[in-house]
């Protein structure tokens, strides 16, 4: 077996003995905790996968929360709907099996729909590039929200509310790690090389026989699909969703923790994306905490000019991104057949 | 007369009202060395990004083996077996030496985009044997010790051996180099026609020359094409080449006329 499967279904079976023990935090003290633990993990899969594409093939999609969002919505509305039905013909809601079950195929239905939705958004705009790319998939979110704030049966502006708690750390993590699995052995072959051949150099690419629209449709699709699972897991955590959860600052923040985390470094890109969902949740502990004297609490208040500080300091000093560039010993070991 | 692997019939290429290339005929037959040369604007690039499929043709066909290959993307026609090098390299300058060349070999993958996933037997057998070859190649142009550098370090020579290492890798049926001896010392060009002489020999295959400098292209093309403002103005071996009245015109200018 390779290792990097081997490593996939030990870290599956960590997360399971996790999330027996570790459930039953999220109606607690640490109830608060747990809700940041949740966040950390639907953020690092939105932002590896979308490293896919933006970091990994070069592209620049400025529309990931749109897909979150269609993932979120169509796996809630599959919920909401269908799973009385589905978790009573499996064994009933006290059957964990059942409800389990129920919600995995309730992510699928997300992720699948995210995924076509990405497919069919991808396909004409790969023949644009850079900037033009970038507004074409930024116009595709807002579509995609204003479609939402303006269909009655999804809760139009009310927000929809979502029947099944059934997010745990095993999905999240879980999924967590099968999306970097995912992305890594992508990139660690020889196909996958490809991606990067299409960022470096398209030209070249084509002449090398790389089909570089082919390229470009799978990492978004791809992207996409791991988008839309994110925002089923965002769903049946928060429970509730409304349009504005799904907004362009949604996926600037994405964006920023691929580029902080170094396009194209995933390890990178994971550890941009828990040091960003944990920062704010510091600064604001902080401001609580009177470490300074009275006169100057204002400035920790104001937690999110320091976060944005901090976000300008980090790209000033290393524009690459935390861990932007590859060095020769991490691509040496990436030789043997991809390292993984 | 020898087999014909390439040919163009009657190519023209015209873009709004400029014609680049008219009436363009070339044949390229198999284990073939022929060379294209031209002043500079001649429309030698042209001519290579219409068989390479950067361009389609306006008039007239591209055919390999008898197949014809008009409206062809770039990597269609490169799977089909014509593989090129840039004049201004184009390697993946965030790749290392090595992986510049195994990306070369995706064309003739068994594996996609699934494989690379479940990472079963098959793929692991395919990937070790990849990277067999890319070493083997390497070696075979004294690279393979620069394996693990990023290619954008590697000395401007080597860089352009690397790019027609990678061009191999796809198995090509006919080579085109694309000015391979620009800023290149005397003695870089010398070691550079034995390359090419060497490659063509080696890997049994068709060679297309584009290239300015007359010396490497009389040195060892069989069959000189000789380009001027988009029209052929002579073709034949190199010593008639040498003695073209035309290809002097177009080279030095015209004969000045003495009056006695």
């Amino acid at each position: 077996m390779s290792r990097a499967r081997l490593i996939l279904i030990i870290s599956l079976v960590v997360f399971f003995f996790g999330s027996v023990f570790g459930d039953s935090f999220k109606s607690s003290v640490f109830a608060y905790n747990y809700d940041i633990l949740m966040t950390i993990g639907v953020n690092i899969i939105l932002a590896v996968s979308l490293n896919l594409v933006n970091g990994y093939t070069g592209q620049f999609s400025l529309g990931h929360a749109g897909f979150m969002a269609v993932g979120a919505y169509a796996s809630a509305t599959w919920s909401n709907n269908l799973d009385p039905i589905l978790v009573n013909a499996l064994g009933g809601p006290a059957n964990l099996i059942a409800v389990n079950l129920a919600f995995f195929i309730s992510m699928l239905v997300g992720g699948v729909l995210a995924a076509v939705t990405g497919l069919l958004v991808g396909i004409p705009s790969f023949r644009l590039k850079g900037d033009y790319l970038a507004i074409v998939t930024l116009g595709f979110g807002e579509i995609i929200r204003t479609a939402i704030l303006n269909t009655d049966f999804l809760g139009a502006s009310r927000g929809l509310s979502v029947a099944g708690a059934y997010t745990n750390i095993f999905w999240t993590f879980g999924l967590t790690a099968i999306c970097v699995y995912v992305v890594l052995s992508l990139v660690h072959s020889t196909y996958g090389r490809g991606f990067l051949t299409v960022r470096d150099d398209e030209v070249a690419a084509e002449a090398m026989g790389i089909n570089t629209t082919k390229y470009k449709v799978i990492a978004f699709v791809v992207a996409s699909f791991f988008a839309g699972i994110a925002g089923a897991l965002y769903a049946h955590f928060k429970q509730f969703v409304t349009p504005e959860g799904f907004n362009f600052f949604r996926s600037v923040d994405i964006v920023v923790m691929v580029i902080l985390g170094g396009m194209g470094s995933t390890v990178g890109v994971v550890l941009a994306a828990v040091s960003l969902t944990i920062l704010p949740e510091i600064l604001r502990a902080l401001s609580h905490a009177d470490l300074l004297p009275p006169a100057y609490n204002g400035l920790l208040e104001n937690r999110l000019i320091l976060y944005s500080l901090l976000l300008i300091v980090l790209m000033l000093t290393r524009p690459q991104g935390l861990l932007g560039e590859l060095n020769t010993r991490r691509q040496r070991l990436n030789r043997r057949h991809g390292g993984l | 007369m020898m087999e014909s692997l390439l040919k163009l019939d009657k190519c023209t290429i015209r873009f709004g009202g400029l014609t680049a290339v008219s009436n363009f005929d070339l044949d390229v037959g198999n284990r073939d060395l022929v060379g294209l040369i031209g002043p500079n604007g001649a429309g030698k690039t042209t001519i290579f990004n219409i068989i390479t499929g950067v361009y389609e043709p306006t008039e007239g066909t591209l055919s390999l083996n008898g197949e014809c290959l008009n409206g062809l993307r770039p990597y269609a026609i490169t799977a089909k077996g014509i593989a090129r090098t840039f004049q201004n390299i184009r390697l993946f300058p965030s790749l290392t030496v090595f992986d510049n060349v195994r990306v070369a070999f995706n064309l003739h993958l068994q594996h996609g985009p699934i494989h690379a996933l479940t990472r079963g037997r098959k793929f692991i057998e395919e990937e070790h044997a990849i990277e067999e070859r890319t070493i083997e190649l390497l070696r075979i142009f004294n690279l393979d010790s620069q394996c693990d550098m990023m290619c954008k370090n590697l000395p401007y020579g080597d860089q352009r051996r690397l790019e027609i290492v990678r061009a191999l890798a796809t198995k090509p049926k006919l080579l085109l180099l694309d000015e391979p001896a620009a800023g290149m010392n005397p003695t870089e060009k010398a070691n550079l026609m034995k390359l090419i002489e060497f490659i063509q020999e080696k890997f049994d295959i068709s060679v297309l020359l584009v290239e300015h400098d007359m010396r490497v292209v009389m040195g060892i093309c069989k069959q000189i094409y000789v380009l001027d403002h988009g029209v052929t103005i002579a073709m034949g071996l190199p010593e008639e080449i040498r003695k073209h009245p035309k290809v002097i015109e177009a080279y030095l200018g015209e004969e000045p006329v003495h009056n006695g």
